[in-house]
């Protein structure tokens, strides 16, 4: 579409056609005449990749539409006959849920690329939004796909998110309830659900068609960033682009297809294949392996910031992770477009990507989880075995004065010659005391490596003692630990700072690399 | 392609074209084999094709009636006849029929076995359109008639009158004691 | 920088293994099983005497519900029935399982020991008579008996703990065939209440009692040991092939589709570097 067309229709058929609807001038113009950079690198044929998941997910889709019961009593079951007893029923299955996941993985290798290349300067801003919404789309497809199969995760993984977009301030509730379309996650859930989920790859489909006209309007970018200055600098899509597209897009399809027949299952979770139950969460809710790094940061706001609390804000900042995206173009305010020529920025995009990826690795662990403790977890039980035991309530005047009773009853009792004292408050201003006298003091230490195997091995120590102490002394020592919600939140805020403050800051400060004044020119010279 | 021109050398040329056919061919081949399953799976199911047989128990059906059983989801006549219509049924074996059978046709078993007269298994689908014709006491033919477009067929379920072309179908059943019936 | 983040990577994994082991159960005991390499198919012998052993033991309490007697032989079913031609004989022969080489697939509507399996169940229907519920032999289209008619029945019956469907047991849960042959084998007699302990079940005690002893279910094959651990192995390996039926026509495909694949990037690759050659890039 740059530059006037070079279509010539060549018999009378394509002349009448051309004059009526010139689409073989359109396709031409676009996909076979239309100028290419010639230095594309095969990060580059990722886009080809995307068309052919699209075109994937709507085919089978549309199949397994032909099979599917959006029920909540019957979809796990069509599921299930989809697979069993439907002609190839496996394989379009299979097809359809692995292929989500490639769709995602060639979706975020292309965003990198687009990242890294800094494809969405100008004048490609438009290109890269349009992108950012089509991801957003997928994003909400893979979710109402996901719930589809009403398995556990399916279900508690659409309570859980309905119930996230509840605690947006005014429009949440609102948007809550037209999701779920009653008090909870239900058959008129899955029913709207199905119809959104058939309906959005059509959307996508229309928001890509954009996304190519833009990309056609605005040229595509290069691994050099310099903009296209002659003829001398590209080659004809057709065939140079078009057979390296599918070459790389038959490598794709390759790892595709060793997912779909030698492991369909391994990117999924097992708790899917257990029918959906209201009654019971599953131990570990997790998402699709592609969400995961949005989990993370969802979950790495446990504590509130002023008048926003903890749910809130990871909502929030879930949403402007995403949201981010859409103002990058105007956040790096560097001139040059490819981090080729920019050896600071490079290095930060480097640990950019490694946070993503351990964000992705955090989302799926259980938060609580230690990665690093200053030490083990200990606790000292001290009690006095074969004393004597003697029991008597006490009572403070006030609810306010009941901490002074109750330190005087136990001094009392230490004069008296207790050995151990414990205090059980009953009510507002009542309690009892419990004396032991005599006998010998014993010390046992426990040793653990997270806190709850700590409780686990007091109450053993507990019950191994029994009988011979009336009552305990517990001190535990809880060393300062690292868990994966503290590393999230590290990671968290590296992400953030990489686009509000690093790319901003750097842009401006950061002294780039010689740039090429045209593509052709460090080819000539040999450089890559 | 452009360039192909400037290609100047005849061996070269070959080898290039093919290159080129080889990969289109094998591509070609890649998506008709893709597209098989997809047209594969409209097929009937495993669990549809497994329901493919009714079992029908024949002491519940007095002489002079008829059940209407379901099988491979499409209605299926169980007649108990009376000597009367059978009678009917066998004078007529040579009348100036449209789709000419004979009675004792009609009745053969699956396995080609001959029937019983007195127990007629039919496919309650007009030959003409598919709509269910229904047994009239003494109509012109004394068999079933079709509301929809007034076939008329005889004792037999063969067609005597009317736009359906062919007798209704026996459908395919076997004895499988002195009072059942497995269709299908 | 590297250096420093494959460090955090191993401290991170280190981490990670302890508290899995804390959370879950017992990591499953490896056994070699035939289906496991991407060439590896069901042990059909095997996968024939786990279903005596679910038909014996297991069906009294769980269903599968997703499984129908005709699945049993279907082509990959454990009693799918092939036309042999015999060598000396040159005459056709039943063969159940698939044969080695050639043989003629008969149709599961055909098949008598199919059919034999499900008349040998009652199951529960309505009388298309009197509309009133019935016991009736099964058929080939049914669903495996369930032992209990609905779930509220099924947790009354047993404490209180619904024992689950098995039709997709070895994918619903982590550790899949291994875990429930380690679990059904790894009973060690402790009891607390109603709940046996049992070291791969994640939190270690379980309603189920240990439902499999030494020599319960007769084997016509007395080549095969009557053990526990027999036992056990046969009945995961069965549980796998009803989870997944397809996996030896997926995997045989799947040779296909790769080997296609590969010569089609080969032919690709050579018409990409003929496109651009003389074409700096």
């Amino acid at each position: 579409m740059s530059g006037p067309s070079t279509y010539e229709p060549k018999s009378g058929i394509t002349r009448w056609l051309d004059r009526r609807l010139p689409i073989l001038r359109l396709t031409h113009d676009s996909f076979v005449a239309y100028p290419t950079p010639r230095n594309l690198n095969y990060w580059w044929t990722f886009g080809a990749m995307l068309s052919l998941c699209l075109i994937v997910q709507i085919v089978t889709g549309i199949v397994l539409a032909m099979h599917y019961v959006p029920h909540i009593d019957m979809a796990f079951a069509s599921v299930q006959r989809i697979d069993r007893d439907v002609p190839f029923g496996w394989l379009i299955q299979n097809i359809h849920s692995v292929g989500a996941s490639m769709f995602f993985l060639a979706v975020y290798i292309h965003m990198f690329r687009g990242l890294y290349y800094g494809s969405y300067k100008a004048p490609r801003e438009l290109l890269w939004i349009l992108g950012c919404i089509i991801y957003l789309l997928m994003v909400a497809t893979g979710f109402l796909g996901y719930t589809l199969p009403w398995g556990q995760m399916s279900f508690w993984g659409a309570t859980v998110i309905t119930n996230l977009l509840g605690a947006l301030p005014l429009v949440g509730e609102s948007i809550k309830n037209w999701l779920m379309g009653g008090f909870s996650v239900d058959q008129p859930t899955i029913n709207r659900f199905f119809s959104l989920h058939y309906l959005l790859p059509f959307v996508i489909a229309g928001v890509v068609a954009l996304h190519v006209w833009a990309l056609h309007e605005a040229g595509q970018n290069n691994p050099v960033g310099v903009d296209v200055k002659s003829k001398a600098d590209t080659v004809p899509f057709t065939p140079h682009a078009t057979i390296k597209d599918l070459f790389a897009t038959t490598l794709f399809v390759i790892l595709f297809a060793v997912f779909v027949f030698y492991m369909p299952d391994a990117l999924g979770h097992a708790d899917n294949f257990i029918p959906a139950n209201p009654l019971q969460t599953p131990p570990e809710i997790v998402p699709e392996w592609y969400l995961l790094p949005f989990y993370a940061i969802l979950r790495a706001f446990d504590f509130n910031i002023g008048p926003i609390d903890s749910k809130l804000a990871g909502v929030l900042a879930m949403f402007a992770s995403i949201g981010v995206l859409f103002i990058l173009p105007w956040l790096d305010t560097s001139r040059v477009r490819s981090m080729r020529y920019r050896p600071i920025a490079r290095q930060f995009f480097v640990i950019f990507v490694v946070v993503c990826v351990f964000l992705g690795w955090c989302g799926g662990q259980n938060p609580g989880n230690i990665l690093l403790k200053a030490g083990q977890f200990t606790a000292t039980l001290s009690w006095v075995a074969e004393g004597q035991l003697s029991e008597r309530s006490i009572e403070a005047p006030t609810a306010a004065q009941w901490q002074e009773t109750a330190d005087a009853a136990e001094a009392e009792a230490r004069s008296q010659g207790a050995d151990m004292t414990a205090v059980t408050r009953t009510g507002e201003t009542t309690g009892t005391i419990r004396v032991v006298t005599g006998g010998n003091p014993e010390l046992q230490t426990v040793e653990a490596s997270t806190p709850d195997l700590l409780e686990e091995h007091i109450a053993e120590m507990k019950a191994e003692v029994g009988q011979a102490a009336p009552f305990y002394t517990v001190v535990r020592s809880l060393p300062p630990r690292f868990t994966v919600t503290n590393f999230s939140q590290v990671l968290t805020l590296y992400y953030f700072l990489f686009f509000l403050v690093i790319l901003p800051i750097l842009g401006l400060r950061e002294r780039p690399d010689r740039v090429p004044d045209t593509i052709a020119k460090p080819i000539a010279q040999g450089a890559p | 392609m452009a360039e192909a021109a400037h290609n100047t050398q005849d061996g070269e040329t070959t080898r290039r074209d093919f290159i080129y056919i080889a990969g289109a061919s094998v591509a070609a081949v890649g998506v008709a084999a893709t597209i098989w399953p997809f047209i594969d799976q409209m097929n009937p199911a495993a669990d549809t094709r497994a329901l493919s047989t009714t079992e029908v128990d024949l002491a519940a059906v007095p002489e002079g009636q008829q059940i209407k059983v379901m099988w491979q989801g499409k209605p299926v006549f169980v007649r108990h006849r009376t000597a009367a219509e059978i009678a009917s049924a066998q004078r007529d074996d040579f009348a100036n029929l449209k789709d000419p059978q004979t009675d004792a046709d009609r009745l053969v078993q699956e396995n080609g076995e001959a029937g019983q007269p007195a127990w007629l298994i039919l496919q309650a689908s007009c030959t003409h359109l598919g709509c269910v014709p229904t047994f009239v006491e003494g109509s012109a033919f004394g068999g079933w008639f079709c509301p929809c477009h007034g076939s008329d067929y005889d004792t037999s379920g063969r067609i005597r009158r009317g736009p359906a072309p062919k007798n209704l179908l026996v459908a395919p059943y076997l004895f499988t004691g002195p009072t059942a019936i497995r269709i299908g | 920088m590297l250096r420093a983040i494959s460090a955090a990577a191993v401290l991170v994994l280190a981490g990670v293994g302890v508290a899995w082991a804390a959370v879950h159960g017992e990591e499953p005991e490896k056994y070699p099983f035939s289906f496991e390499s991407p060439v590896g198919s069901y042990d059909m012998a095997a996968v024939q005497r786990g279903f005596q052993v679910y038909n014996q033991v297991c069906a009294n309490c769980h269903s599968m519900n997703h499984l129908a007697y005709r699945h049993l032989g279907e082509e990959g079913g454990p009693f799918a029935l092939y036309m042999v031609q015999n060598e000396e004989t040159h005459q056709p022969e039943p063969h159940v399982g698939r044969p080695e080489h050639g043989g003629e697939f008969v149709e599961v509507t055909d098949n008598p020991y199919v059919r034999a399996i499900a008349q040998s169940h009652m199951i529960t229907d309505i009388d298309p008579n009197s509309g009133q519920p019935t016991d009736r032999p099964g058929r080939i289209s049914d669903r495996f008996r369930r032992p209990f008619p609905n779930e509220i029945a099924a947790r009354a019956s047993n404490g209180g703990a619904a024992p689950p469907d098995l039709s997709v047991i070895t994918h619903a849960r982590h550790g899949g065939a291994p875990y429930v042959r380690s679990l059904l084998m790894g009973y060690d007699g402790q009891t607390r209440g109603t709940l046996h302990h049992n070291p791969y079940f994640p939190g270690g005690w379980l309603a189920m009692a240990p439902p499999l002893a030494d020599g319960a279910v007769p084997y016509a094959d007395t080549e095969t040991p009557q053990t526990v651990e027999q036992y056990a192995t046969d009945v995961a390996t069965f549980l796998q092939w009803a989870a997944d039926p397809h996996m030896e026509a997926r995997k045989r495909l799947g040779i296909v589709v790769l080997a296609f694949l590969l010569a089609l990037s080969g032919l690709l690759y050579l018409a990409y570097k003929q496109v651009w050659r003389g074409e700096s890039h």
